[in-house]
């Protein structure tokens, strides 16, 4: 008698969101869990955007830094770059320039930031805060007012400074970004706040809070997999929106992506080492759950196509 | 949990006058309530209503779903009155419960009426005998009244099983007694038997203001012994049965749980 294996079907699915106009992209849909298919319907492939700030990256390390040498003083030229040259899906611009420790721009200045690279490009944008909690929450109002009706994502709004935030989205006919620190119990809470408002549950994407592997990965890991399967097997409409791996930050702060072959002679070249990091985290999230991922590198980005290519 | 919204009911002065007189007004109100407040059905007891039964109960089914999108619990004796019921009953929103048949003989045309009209049943599990003396008493009657259901031709799935909540008042040492049954009840089938109790009758009697303390509590005991539905007041009981599903790690815990 031939083995057939059983099929688990769920109560509950996961949001289908979308981003940008012309070249719009969609993420989430599935009713199953991570990459499922012989169960379920997996309607959109993850979505990974390129990362590039509203400032040059003096403090990414070299490996990264290299890549984008000659268009990263601009955030302008950079945002095309990844479009036309390394065929980006999605731009996220974090906003690093306007925390009060470093360049401290002001949300004026943000917005006109905002405002040129929507104006250059046709992809979706993601709009990030430099999460400074109070300097945000100003950036981000007036990067909303700029975005308007763009149909970009705004993130990350946080417990402390949502109000304001889930307001300006509102306003503005934009996405939003809903970011905890690894506690389940509280990305429900200010998904409930966020809902509570007025906020249209199913325009929302859950960042977790992002950890790289050896620094806290399977902390994310775990919180985005309960995640997913209360919105499963619980049919939880509080938790049912798909999920952010703000990968490239993170990774690149490791120090794996950093020591030299001497000081770490371990996965080969620093460069091959620094790639496979990111690649690996992204990957290990995605089967997590996360159907959104913000990277840097264009090699941890085609490997990570690939992962999604072989799964789907 | 299914909570079945008990406040339409003759014994309430103000809905006795309101169905006296045909006045859609107060009883579409309290429905709307019960529904807003969370029932998942609406309880319309009419009493025993051996006069105009019928034209009472086809009158407070219509009047109901006129203005609440839910399936309602017939709630009487009179068999005439459940048939005329179920006949105007709009089921889209749910299969209707007749409150209810038992192991007197009296009642066995109320399966009948269940069968023929598909409708779901409460068997409440007292004889002709007197009241059930313990859990055990009351497991046998029950599967006494199952095999009733399928010898009429009903799937045991569609029977509710209902232990008799007496109250605490006179009746202490009955409502373990109860707690007990509805545990027992589920092992007389696979899967579990559904169960249901008059939740507010354990206060009977009871000083007004203590009341939702009792039943509250009791609701919690019968939870956790696997009752799947209770005639109740909706927005007593909420609190209740949310505060279970965390417990019970069927919901994901929120501080605004309660809200949701």
């Amino acid at each position: 008698m031939a083995f057939t294996a059983p099929n688990e079907t769920f109560a509950g699915k996961v949001f289908a969101v979308d981003a940008g106009l012309d070249k719009k992209i969609t993420f989430g849909g599935e009713n199953v869990l991570p990459f499922h298919l012989f169960e379920g319907d997996v309607p959109n492939r993850p979505v990974v955007a390129y990362e590039i700030q509203d400032v040059p990256p003096a403090d990414w390390p070299e490996t990264i830094k290299k890549v984008y040498e000659g268009v990263s003083s601009d955030p302008v030229t950079w945002a095309k770059f990844c479009q036309d040259k390394l065929n980006a899906r999605a731009i996220a611009i974090r906003l690093v320039g306007t925390h009060p420790d470093r360049e401290n721009r002001s949300p004026e200045d943000a917005a006109k930031t905002v405002k040129d690279v929507l104006a250059a490009i046709t992809v979706p944008l993601i709009i990030l805060g430099s999460n400074h909690i109070e300097k945000d929450a100003a950036v981000l109002v007036a990067a909303a007012e700029a975005a308007k009706d763009k149909n970009c994502f705004l993130g990350k709004a946080q417990e402390e400074n949502y109000k304001t935030i889930v307001a300006a989205c509102m306003a503005n006919n934009l996405k939003l970004i809903a970011m905890s620190q690894l506690d389940i119990n509280l990305s429900k809470q200010l998904n409930i706040l966020i809902t509570q408002m007025g906020y249209n549950k199913e325009n929302l994407v859950t960042d977790p809070m992002c950890s790289a592997l050896g620094y806290g990965l399977d902390y994310t890991y775990s919180v985005m997999e309960r995640i997913r399967l209360a919105a499963l097997t619980q049919n939880d409409v509080t938790m049912q929106m798909p999920m952010l791996a703000d990968v490239g930050i993170n990774s690149w702060k490791a120090k794996e992506s950093i020591a030299t072959e001497a000081e770490l002679p371990i996965g080969g070249t620093l460069e091959q080492r620094a790639i496979a990091w990111e690649a690996v985290t992204a990957c290990a999230l995605m089967i997590a759950g996360s159907e959104l991922l913000i990277m840097r590198h264009p090699e941890a980005i085609n490997a990570v196509e690939k992962f999604i290519d072989e799964l789907m | 949990m299914l909570i079945i919204g008990e406040k339409l009911s003759i014994i309430a002065k103000r809905v006795r006058e309101a169905m006296m007189k045909f006045d859609k007004g107060p009883i579409q109100e309290i429905a709307v309530r019960q529904w807003k407040e969370g029932s998942g059905m609406i309880d319309a007891n009419i009493g025993p209503a051996e006069d105009g039964g019928e034209k009472m109960m086809e009158w407070m089914v219509t009047t109901i779903q006129e203005v609440v999108p839910l399936p309602v619990c017939l709630d009487t004796t009179n068999v005439k009155a459940i048939e005329a019921g179920l006949k105007v009953h709009n089921s889209q929103w749910g299969r209707p419960l007749i409150n209810s048949t038992s192991n007197d003989p009296e009642r066995f045309p109320i399966m009948e009426v269940a069968v023929k009209y598909k409708s779901q049943l409460i068997g409440l599990t007292v004889g002709k005998g007197g009241l059930p003396a313990d859990a055990e008493e009351r497991a046998a009657i029950a599967s006494e009244i199952m095999a009733r259901a399928m010898e009429y031709g009903m799937p045991v799935e569609d029977l509710y099983l209902d232990p008799l909540v007496l109250q605490m008042a006179t009746t202490q040492d009955q409502a373990l007694k109860v707690i007990q049954s509805v545990k027992m009840f589920q092992e007389l089938n696979d899967p579990p038997m559904k169960t249901v109790v008059g939740l507010s009758n354990i206060s009977n009697g009871m000083p007004k203001n203590l009341r939702h303390i009792m039943n509250k509590h009791l609701l919690t005991l019968l939870l956790y012994e696997g009752l799947t539905a209770a005639i109740a007041d909706a927005a007593e009981v909420n609190e209740t049965a949310k505060t279970f599903d965390v417990i019970m790690g069927k919901t994901l815990y929120a501080h605004s749980y309660l809200e949701m």
